[in-house]
C-alpha cells in the first residue's frame, strides 16, 4: 500500500507520514518562530520571562499542570483528526461525544454505588476499569451510528452538507445531556422500577438538568512517591496522564502497525484506489468512527474524573480546544495532534499564571494564528495536502 | 393553485380582523392590570427563582388575583429570561419579555429582572414605555447609584429622563462593604480576589477590595475568571503560592463557583487553612451541589437581607406560610419576591381612580414605611431600598448556615 504514495499525488495526506520528522522546511520555519519570539516577544514578556527565573518551582509546577491537561486535550483531538483524516470532515459532534461520555460514567458510577468513603480501593480500582470498558463501548456504537446515519447517506454530497450534519448531531448530543441530567426523569424510572441504583443516579444528577454535576472523587489523591513534596504531583495526575498516553500510544500503533490500521491510512490517502485494492472502504470508515467513539468517551471519563464536573455543555469547551489543538499540530496526523493537544494544555497553564486567565484563550489562538502563518498546514501536517 | 393561495390568504385576513374585533368589544367594564415577572426560569437559577415566582403567586392569592375592591382583575405571567442553551439569562430573551411587556398595554407592573445585566437591557426599554420595574434581586449600584458604577451610569438606562426602576435588596455596594468587614473580623490578612468579569461579580470585587484594603486587609491578587473554563487547577496553583489566607470570588454559581471550589481543594488549600468567601451569588443550594458537599463545608457567603427563616414578626409568619404552603424551605429571594408583589398590589390599590402606568409607577415610588414581611422599609428617590440589614453565611454539614447579622 505505501507504495502507492507518490510525491506527485496532491491528495497525500497519510495519519501517519512516512517522511522523516524534520525535513528542511520544517527546520526552516521552527526556526524562524525561534527568531520571531526571539525578537519581538521577549522585550514584550520580559517581565513574564523574569517572573519564572524567579520561582522555577512554580514554573515547573504549572508546566506539570499543563502537561496533564494537554494528554486528554490530546486524547479528544485525536478523535477529530482521525475523522478528518479519513473523511476530510470536520466532526463537530465528537466534544459533545466526550460530553456523553462524561455523563455515561456518572451514571455508571452511581448505579454501582461507588463512593470514595466506603468503598475500598480495589472495588474502585476494577469498577473503574469495567466502567472505563462500559462507556468505551457505548460511545464507540454511538459514533458509528452517527456515522451510519447521519454522515454515510452524505457522502457523496457537496462537503459542507456533512459539516452541516455534524453541527446538528452536536445539538442532539447536547440535548441528549440534557436529558441525561435530568434528576426527574431518572427519579420517575427509579420510582416505577423499584430500583435504588436509579434512585441513586436520579440523587447524582439533582433536580437541575441544565446545572453542573459533581462526579464523586475517586480517585487516589495522595502525593506520588518519588516527586519531592514541594512540587504537588497527584496518583490522580499520574492516572490520568498514564492513561491518556497509553491511548495515545495504542492508538498509533495500531493505525502503524495492524491489517487495520493500514487499511485505514489507505482509505485516508485515497478512498478509491483503497477500494480498487480489495478494502472494503464503508467498513474501515466504520471502524475509524468506532475508534473515534471509544477514545472520546475515554476521554469523557478521564476528565470527568479529574475534574470531578459533568455538564452538558462541557463537549462545547473541550471540543474547542481539542479542535484548535488538531488544528494546530496538523489536523489529520496523529502525532501532530498530540503534540497540539501538549502544547495547547501547557500554554494554558502558562497563561494562568503569568498573563491572566481571562486573556488564556485570546493567547491560544493568537499563538495559533503565528503558527499558522509560518506553516499553514499545521505543526506536523503535510506540505501540499491541504484539504478544506 | 395562486387562486386558492390568495383566497386562503384573504379567509385568514378576515378572520384575524374578526378575531381583533371580538376581543375589543368583548371587554368588560373590569379593569386588567397584568403583572410579568422576568427571571431565569431555566438553567441553575430555577431552583431560586421557582421559590421566588411560588411567592408572587402566594401573595396574589392571598389577594384573590384582584385589587380596588374586586374592580381591577390581576393577571399574572411568569416570563423566562433564560434559554437552555446558555442554562443562564440571555441578552436577547430579556429584551424581548421588555418589548413584550411594553407592547401589551395592560402590563402595568414588571417584577424583575433577576440578574443584573439583565436589568440594563430591560430598564431602557421598560423606561420609555413608562413601566415600573421592582426588582427582587438585582444588586449592581450603578443601576441606580451615580459614581458607584461606570461613567455615565445610571443615567443611561433612564433615556426618558425619569427613573422608573426600584429594587428591594440593598445594592452591592453595601454587600462587598459587609463582606470587607467581616473578612476583617474573621481574622483574615492576605486576600486573593477573584471576580468572573461580569457587571455584578466584578462590581462587588471591587468594592470587597476597597474596603479589605481600608480594613489593613493584604491583597495577595487580582484576577477575572473564564466562566466556562473546564478546570482551574494552573490558576490554584498561582494563587496558592501566594500563600492567602482567604480566596474571594465575586461571582454568581452560574459561573464556574463550584469548579473553582473544587480545584482550590485540590491544590491544597482546604478549609482550615484558606476560606472561601463569595456573594449573595453562590448563596443557594445549587452552588453546594456543583461543588459536592465535600468541598463545599466552610464556605462563607454574604447575602443583602437575612435568610427567609430568620425573619421576624410577619416574615417569620410568612415563611411558617410558605413551608406549610410548599412544603418546601424559600430560598434566599423568595420573601424579596413576595414584598415585590406586595408593594405593587398596595400601589395599585391606591391608584384606584387612574389605573394606568404613569398613577401606578408613581405610588410604587411613593412607597414610605411600608409593613411588609422583611420590616418596615420604604423606596428612596432612587428607587433603592431604606433596608440596609446584611447578613453571613457559612456552609455546615453540607447546607448554608446563618452565622451573624453584618453591618
Amino acid at each position: 500500500m505505501a507504495a502507492s504514495q507518490t510525491p506527485s499525488s496532491p491528495q497525500a495526506a497519510p495519519l501517519v507520514p512516512r517522511e522523516p520528522f524534520l525535513t528542511k522546511r520544517r527546520a526552516f520555519s521552527i526556526v524562524g518562530l525561534i527568531i520571531f519570539l526571539g525578537f519581538f516577544a521577549i522585550p514584550i514578556y520580559q517581565t513574564i520571562l523574569l517572573e519564572m527565573w524567579d520561582s522555577p518551582r512554580q514554573l515547573t509546577q504549572q508546566i506539570v499542570i499543563g502537561l496533564t491537561k494537554g494528554t486528554y486535550i490530546a486524547v479528544i483531538a485525536l478523535g477529530y483528526t482521525l475523522v478528518y483524516g479519513i473523511l476530510e470532515l470536520i466532526n463537530f459532534a465528537h466534544g459533545d461525544l466526550f460530553m456523553i461520555g462524561a455523563f455515561l460514567s456518572l451514571i455508571f458510577i452511581s448505579l454501582f454505588g461507588l463512593d470514595p468513603k466506603t468503598s475500598s480501593g480495589i472495588t474502585i480500582f476494577f469498577s473503574l476499569l469495567g466502567i472505563l470498558g462500559l462507556v468505551m463501548l457505548c460511545t464507540a456504537f454511538l459514533n458509528a451510528g452517527i456515522e451510519r446515519f447521519a454522515y454515510r447517506p452524505l457522502r457523496n454530497a457537496p462537503r459542507l452538507a456533512p459539516l452541516i450534519s455534524a453541527i446538528g448531531m452536536s445539538f442532539v448530543l447536547q440535548n441528549v445531556g440534557i436529558f441525561l441530567g435530568d434528576g426527574l426523569i431518572w427519579d420517575k424510572i427509579a420510582d416505577g422500577l423499584g430500583s435504588d441504583a436509579i434512585g441513586r443516579v436520579a440523587d447524582a444528577m439533582g433536580t437541575q438538568s441544565v446545572a453542573p454535576k459533581n462526579i464523586p472523587d475517586l480517585l487516589p489523591n495522595g502525593q506520588v512517591f518519588f516527586i519531592p513534596d514541594s512540587l504537588k504531583y497527584t496518583y490522580k495526575d499520574l492516572l490520568v496522564a498514564v492513561v491518556s498516553l497509553g491511548l495515545l500510544a495504542g492508538l498509533y500503533s495500531f493505525v502503524r502497525f495492524t491489517k487495520l490500521g493500514k487499511a485505514i491510512r489507505a482509505t485516508a490517502q485515497d478512498r478509491d484506489a483503497a477500494r480498487l485494492m480489495g478494502i472494503n472502504a464503508d467498513r474501515t470508515i466504520s471502524v475509524t468512527f468506532l475508534i473515534g467513539g471509544a477514545l472520546g468517551g475515554a476521554a469523557g471519563m478521564i476528565v470527568g474524573l479529574y475534574n470531578g464536573t459533568a455538564l452538558f455543555s462541557m463537549g462545547f469547551t473541550a471540543g474547542l480546544l481539542s479542535f484548535t489543538a488538531a488544528v494546530l499540530g496538523g489536523i489529520g496526523n496523529i502525532l501532530g495532534s498530540a503534540l497540539g493537544g501538549l502544547l495547547i494544555g501547557l500554554i494554558l497553564a502558562l497563561s494562568d499564571q503569568y498573563i491572566g486567565t481571562r486573556w488564556s484563550n485570546a493567547v491560544i489562538f493568537a499563538i495559533l494564528v503565528l503558527i499558522l502563518l509560518f506553516r499553514p498546514t499545521g505543526l506536523l501536517g503535510q506540505e501540499g495536502g491541504q484539504k478544506a | 393553485m395562486k387562486r386558492f393561495l390568495s383566497f386562503s390568504l384573504v379567509l385568514t385576513m378576515i378572520m384575524v380582523i374578526l378575531a381583533a374585533c371580538g376581543t375589543e368589544t368583548g371587554g368588560t367594564a373590569k379593569t386588567t392590570v397584568t403583572i410579568v415577572s422576568s427571571l431565569p426560569r431555566t438553567g441553575s437559577s430555577k431552583g431560586q427563582t421557582d421559590t421566588i415566582v411560588n411567592a408572587i403567586k402566594m401573595r396574589l392569592e392571598e389577594d384573590k388575583y384582584a385589587a380596588c375592591n374586586g374592580n381591577v382583575e390581576i393577571k399574572y405571567e411568569d416570563l423566562d429570561d433564560a434559554t437552555a442553551a446558555k442554562g443562564a439569562w440571555d441578552e436577547t430573551k430579556e429584551a424581548e419579555n421588555a418589548n413584550a411587556a411594553a407592547s401589551n398595554k395592560d402590563v402595568m407592573v414588571y417584577i424583575g429582572t433577576f440578574n443584573s445585566g439583565a436589568a440594563k437591557i430591560a430598564i431602557p426599554i421598560l423606561n420609555n414605555a413608562g413601566i415600573v420595574m421592582i426588582s427582587p434581586a438585582n444588586t449592581y449600584p450603578g443601576l441606580t447609584k451615580e459614581g458607584k458604577g461606570a461613567e455615565g451610569e445610571p443615567a443611561v438606562y433612564y433615556p426618558k429622563g425619569t427613573r422608573n426602576y426600584t429594587r428591594v435588596v440593598p445594592a452591592d455596594d453595601l454587600q462587598g462593604a459587609a463582606a470587607g468587614n467581616w473578612a476583617k473580623e474573621l481574622g483574615v490578612t492576605n486576600v486573593y480576589i477573584l471576580d468572573d468579569t461580569e457587571l455584578y461579580g466584578k462590581g462587588i470585587a471591587d468594592v470587597f477590595a476597597a474596603t479589605a484594603e481600608a480594613n489593613g486587609i493584604k491583597i495577595a491578587g487580582r484576577d477575572s475568571i473564564d466562566s466556562k473554563a473546564s478546570d482551574y487547577k494552573a490558576l490554584m496553583s498561582k494563587i496558592a503560592a501566594t500563600n492567602p489566607d482567604m480566596i474571594y470570588f465575586g461571582g454568581i454559581t452560574q459561573s464556574n463557583a463550584g469548579q473553582l471550589v473544587k480545584d482550590m481543594r485540590a491544590a491544597g488549600m482546604t478549609a482550615d487553612k484558606v476560606k472561601f468567601m463569595g456573594p449573595d451569588g453562590i448563596y443557594e443550594q445549587a452552588f453546594i451541589d456543583a461543588a459536592g458537599a465535600d468541598n463545599a463545608e466552610g464556605v462563607y457567603a454574604t447575602f443583602g437581607g437575612v435568610p427567609p427563616s430568620k425573619l421576624e414578626g410577619k416574615g417569620a409568619e410568612w415563611y411558617n406560610a410558605y413551608k406549610a404552603k410548599f412544603n418546601a424551605e424559600p430560598e434566599a429571594y423568595a420573601a424579596y419576591g413576595y414584598d415585590s408583589t406586595n408593594v405593587a398590589l398596595a400601589a395599585i390599590n391606591k391608584s384606584c381612580d387612574s389605573i394606568n402606568r404613569e398613577t401606578i409607577l408613581k405610588n410604587v415610588f411613593a412607597t414610605k414605611d411600608f409593613d411588609g414581611v422583611l420590616g418596615k422599609w420604604g423606596f428612596d428617590a432612587s428607587g433603592d431600598t431604606t433596608l440596609t440589614q446584611m447578613s453571613g453565611q457559612q456552609i455546615k454539614n453540607g447546607a448554608f448556615e446563618f452565622i451573624q447579622v453584618l453591618k
